[in-house]
């Protein structure tokens, strides 16, 4: 047998599910069970409680609330691939979510989960990052909400305490007719990516960029906000040379270096990444232009 | 004392019930405790697809959920695909033809992979199966031979054969 032993628990409410987690020292939730099993079966984990909250009803719904879709922490990653609200008000999460991992992972995994684990890499956290979404958690007898910019705490650590959990996403939406794109690079479709970007533009008349969020994923710790090109970005005129020259910037994060890939090429690969995801937004953009960048 | 659990599963329209430590796999439940082996265990941490069954009609590794998360659940294995002892499934047909398995290892998640997409999408092209397939591991066949099969399927479930 694979994982090690624990007690099993499967709560039917958030409140059960969190007077357990207040109540059990070294327990671990099961969302979709995509990262915490093969942590489980390669004994990465040795938590004495599991607790499954795969049989809680009301975590899993995609809710318009007009100036942004919120998600509970259950729903899955298909439901996401396949919802139209996505599709029409988060296009940059539609894009992003086909990159991961695959039909059979997607079926299972979670959003809540994702950023629960917070791999570097992974696409919902970067997503959630470049659109500023604000992630509610619960504990007993409590319930807070920390802002993207204040989530990650480190390499794959969230910044919520022990006994809390993921209850729902809140994801603001950018006005109609704005640009995105998600850009990676992997080594094979649907594995972690080495370094991603995603990119939202909000272009006004004549190509102006009214504001823009540049997000890069695989590179620091966990998604980072690349200030300095968005502030190289507001107020201009989008254009070829433009995005060549900001995206530059990106050579100048600190990155980090693992078996993978050595340091620069994260820079590297997040100068490109930015450069194409940039003109790939700015010719999605009802007031930008058809342009391609190499 | 170890953490059990009686659960009751439903795999190819056969009820198990079973008394089960909680921290089996639902992988190592079908293969020891229901004896259906057909369904494969490869890596064991969700890389190589060969372990891939369809819970409620949709695909899953196997190896990354707990038998006890199965409880009252409906699970279809590649011994559930064929209509009968005596005829394969168009899918399965289609593999036989054209070379889509040499050792057979990673068939049974190929198939049930398959058969899910070809559901959601009856006539894929071959770049669209290639990327449903990315998630299952095969060293034999260079993916070639299952990638004609699939593609064949199609073909014949779309003409109803």
């Amino acid at each position: 047998m694979k994982p090690p032993p624990f007690t099993y628990h499967d709560p039917r409410s958030i409140d059960d599910a969190v007077a357990l987690l207040a109540e059990k020292d070294n327990a671990k939730l099961l969302a979709g069970g995509q990262s915490l099993m093969p942590m489980l079966n390669m004994r990465f984990v040795l938590p004495d409680d599991v607790i499954d909250i795969n049989r809680i009803d009301d975590l899993s719904y995609i809710r318009d609330e007009g100036d942004a879709l919120v998600f509970g922490g259950m729903t899955r990653q298909r439901d996401i691939e396949f919802s139209d609200l996505v599709a029409q008000k988060i296009p940059l999460m539609k894009e992003a979510i086909l990159n991961v991992g695959h039909r059979q992972t997607r079926n299972r995994g979670t959003y809540g989960g994702s950023l629960s684990h917070l791999d570097p890499s992974a696409e919902l956290p970067t997503v959630s990052m470049a659109q500023d979404a604000v992630v509610s958690v619960r504990k007993k007898g409590g319930a807070r909400d920390i802002a993207m910019a204040d989530f990650p705490m480190g390499y794959m650590m969230p910044s919520f305490d022990l006994d809390e959990m993921v209850t729902d996403i809140r994801v603001p939406l950018w006005p109609e007719g704005h640009g995105y794109a998600f850009v990676e690079f992997a080594r094979r479709h649907g594995d972690f990516a080495i370094t991603s970007s995603a990119v939202l533009l909000d272009v006004a008349d004549g190509g102006r960029i009214a504001k823009a969020s540049v997000t890069v994923g695989g590179v620091g710790p966990a998604p980072l906000r690349v200030t300095a090109v968005e502030e190289g970005l507001a107020g201009e005129t989008g254009s070829a040379e433009l995005f060549t020259d900001v995206a530059e910037k990106c050579r100048e994060i600190d990155a980090m270096e693992d078996v993978y890939a050595p340091a620069w090429y994260r820079q590297h690969l997040a100068a490109v990444l930015t450069r194409r995801a940039l003109a790939k937004a700015f010719s999605r953009a009802a007031n930008g232009t058809e342009m391609t960048l190499r | 004392m170890s953490d059990r659990r009686t659960i009751s599963v439903t795999i190819n329209g056969e009820t198990f019930e079973r008394n089960v430590e909680t921290r089996l796999t639902l992988a190592d439940f079908i293969r020891h405790e229901c004896l259906l082996t057909g369904t494969h265990v490869g890596c064991e941490h969700g890389v190589c697809g060969a372990c891939t069954i369809l819970l409620n009609g949709q695909t899953a590794r196997s190896c990354l959920m707990l038998a006890v998360q199965a409880d009252g659940q409906e699970i279809k294995t590649v011994e559930g695909i064929a209509p009968n002892d005596q005829e394969l499934h168009p899918l399965q047909q289609a593999f036989q033809d054209n070379h889509g398995l040499q050792c057979g290892f990673c068939t049974p998640g190929m198939l049930t992979t398959l058969l899910e997409f070809l559901e959601n999408n009856p006539d894929p092209t071959e770049r669209e199966v290639r990327e449903a397939i990315s998630g299952n591991l095969c060293r034999c066949t260079g993916y070639q031979g299952i990638v004609a099969a699939a593609l064949d399927a199609a073909k014949r479930l779309q003409a109803g054969a």
